[in-house]
């Protein structure tokens, strides 16, 4: 029992100690509770606002927004050239981007960690094997590939997740890595190996708990990249197929009517961009809170 | 020195072949190119006999060796979709995407470098606060839909602009603004942090002992070494924008590779797929080994330690 107390309570201080530096940061606060506030809206979509997304009326095509003449507050950013309502879809459309956001981001994390962690441990040639493949990824140009593998796999909103969490394993197998390199010459490692606890051990006791920062700055970072490559993708006709609704469709579609509706181009862009400053926000804030000395990030 | 320089050659080839050996399983996994060169009633035995002639029925590696060997001679055969070699058709539109990435990357440069350095100096100032916070908001913003509201400002509202295609100097205004605008801002970023890190270390602090003016320790002692990672990220960013003229040249309907790759992946135009990809790695490769030679110049530490 004391044992297990010992081992729990220095963790819980530490947790403490990093969520009130965090805190302590004002643009990790308001980027936090941005994406608190976009995450809540997205999830509670039918339940607060409680139009279809799909749902056609072609009598109200192209109502401009509420304030604009001829707006209606039934419809408060205006409905599309098939009379769908604009709020509902963006809404609609917020799921899916957060979804695969952070699905990919999860992806490619674990997959990073795993190859990271072999990488930096174990080091000689399997090291060499990993980090040699992470450059040709590297060098391949990255919308080229998601979009190369999406037209041999398909469109769908697995394959999309699968694609961008498996384009993005490098960045992570990187940083661990070179936390690993680091980690696995401090003395407390050394004084485990000497006493001979097994590798698996190690990796998962002594030297994961430790690469936990760098990790979290990064994917948080890396949600909003994703976010923005989805749109991308979508935007191409390559992202999630119709008839769900998705941000990056949403401003292909719009384009088409730039000169008569500008509301159709300009909500999903400011829906993108507010949710992508809130994760940059929130990962500045994480980073300067938890490691400094990943500013250039 | 030759060892340095021999290793980053190296390194500049196994990259390439792993990218051909990639793209390569991925077209082939793609599906049956010839079902897509004959005509819908083609026979059975017509099917046959054309995969027999191109040597599709060749085992793998047996169509990669043969394909890597024209490729090294620039041959990477016939577009399925406009009948003429495909190397003609990237060589016709890979200008338009250079000047569109070129232009970005120079005026994210020309005006980041003096934010980040005027930030830097003036840490905490409003001036710093304000441009970091733009800085944040250019990096939150998707470049295409930028292009959009462009697009809709200064072509529909305004009509100052073309909305689309190329050849004046008017119609590269909006297109490299947009692709260049997050570029900007990740220079401006990068560029504050190094140098507020550089601005911190003991040299710095002789400099400014011995009695230099700050304008000259900044330009002459801290800059010079904050280019070192700027440079870096330069290079890579360099591959990213080509990358990223796929969407961009799609928006403002600009006659590059981007929009040429889109196309063909639409088309189901797959030798002209892999040509691309392999023209822009070859371009990523070749930037990043320059990079590299402008380390021996930009950092006397890497020559030094070549050489010991």
């Amino acid at each position: 029992m004391t044992i297990i107390i010992d081992e729990i309570a220095p963790r819980l201080r530490l947790l403490n100690e990093t969520l009130r530096e965090v805190a302590r940061r004002p643009s990790a606060l308001v980027g936090g509770a941005m994406l608190i506030i976009i995450v809540l809206t997205s999830l509670s979509f039918p339940a607060v606002y409680n139009v279809n997304p799909l749902s056609q009326d072609l009598m109200a095509r192209f109502t401009p927004p509420a304030w604009q003449e001829g707006g209606t507050v039934a419809h408060l950013l205006g409905t599309d050239n098939l009379g769908r309502d604009i709020l509902a879809r963006l809404l609609h459309g917020s799921r899916i981007s957060l979804l695969v956001g952070f699905a990919a981001v999860a992806l490619a994390a674990l997959a990073g960690i795993i190859l990271g962690l072999i990488s930096g441990y174990y080091g000689g040639r399997i090291d060499n094997i990993i980090m040699r493949i992470a450059d040709i990824f590297m060098a391949y140009p990255f919308m080229l590939l998601t979009i190369s593998i999406i037209a041999v796999l398909g469109t769908s909103l697995f394959n999309l997740i699968l694609v961008l969490g498996l384009s993005d394993w490098v960045t992570y197998a990187r940083t661990i890595r070179g936390s690993v390199l680091s980690l696995k010459e401090k003395e407390f490692v050394e004084a485990s190996r000497a006493i001979g606890t097994p590798h698996r051990t190690i990796i998962t006791r002594h030297i994961l708990p430790n690469v936990i920062s760098p990790l979290l700055i990064l994917g948080t970072l890396r949600v909003a990249n994703i976010i923005i490559w989805e749109s991308g993708l979508s935007f191409l006709g390559m992202g999630v197929p119709p008839p769900m609704a998705t941000w990056g469709r949403m401003l292909a579609d719009g384009r088409i009517y730039i000169t008569d509706a500008w509301w159709l181009v300009t909500f999903p862009g400011i829906a993108i961009m507010i949710t992508i400053l809130s994760i940059n926000l929130l990962g500045d804030g994480l980073r300067d809170a938890l490691d400094p000395r990943l500013r250039n990030i | 020195m030759l060892r340095y320089l021999l290793k980053r050659l190296w390194h500049t080839v196994y990259v390439l072949i792993g990218i051909s050996v990639i793209s390569f399983i991925f077209i082939h996994l793609s599906g049956d190119p010839v079902m897509l060169m004959l005509p819908g009633d083609a026979s059975i035995q017509e099917i046959e006999e054309l995969r027999q002639q191109l040597g599709f029925n060749d085992p793998l590696y047996k169509q990669y060796i043969r394909f890597a060997a024209h490729a090294i001679q620039g041959d990477f055969g016939n577009s399925l979709y406009y009948k003429i070699p495909v190397m003609k058709l990237i060589v016709e539109r890979l200008p338009a995407s250079l000047e569109l990435a070129l232009t970005s990357m120079i005026i994210a440069l020309v005006f980041a470098i003096p934010i980040g350095v005027i930030s830097a100096v003036k840490r905490g100032s409003l001036l710093d606060m304000g441009s970091m916070f733009a800085a944040l908001f250019g990096l939150s913003m998707p470049h295409f839909w930028l292009g959009i509201m462009l697009i809709l400002l200064f072509s529909v509202k305004l009509g100052w602009l073309p909305t689309s295609g190329r050849g004046t100097f008017a119609h590269l205004i909006m297109p490299s603004l947009a692709l260049g605008l997050s570029l900007m801002a990740m220079f401006a970023r990068l560029t504050r942090s190094v140098l507020l890190e550089i601005l911190s270390l003991d040299y710095i602090r002789t400099a400014r002992a011995k009695g230099l003016k700050e304008q000259i320790v900044i330009s002459k002692h801290a800059l010079k070494n904050a280019l070192i990672p700027i440079v870096t990220v330069a290079g890579m960013q360099f591959g990213f924008l080509l990358g990223g003229t796929v969407i961009i040249e799609t928006v403002f309907a600009w006659p590059g590779v981007g929009r040429l790759v889109v196309q063909a992946i639409f088309n189901r135009d797959y030798p002209l797929v892999q040509a691309i990809v392999l023209v822009l790695a070859v371009i990523f490769v070749a930037v990043n080994f320059f990079v590299d030679l402008l380390y021996l110049y930009l950092d006397p530490q890497i020559r030094y330690f070549e050489e010991q």
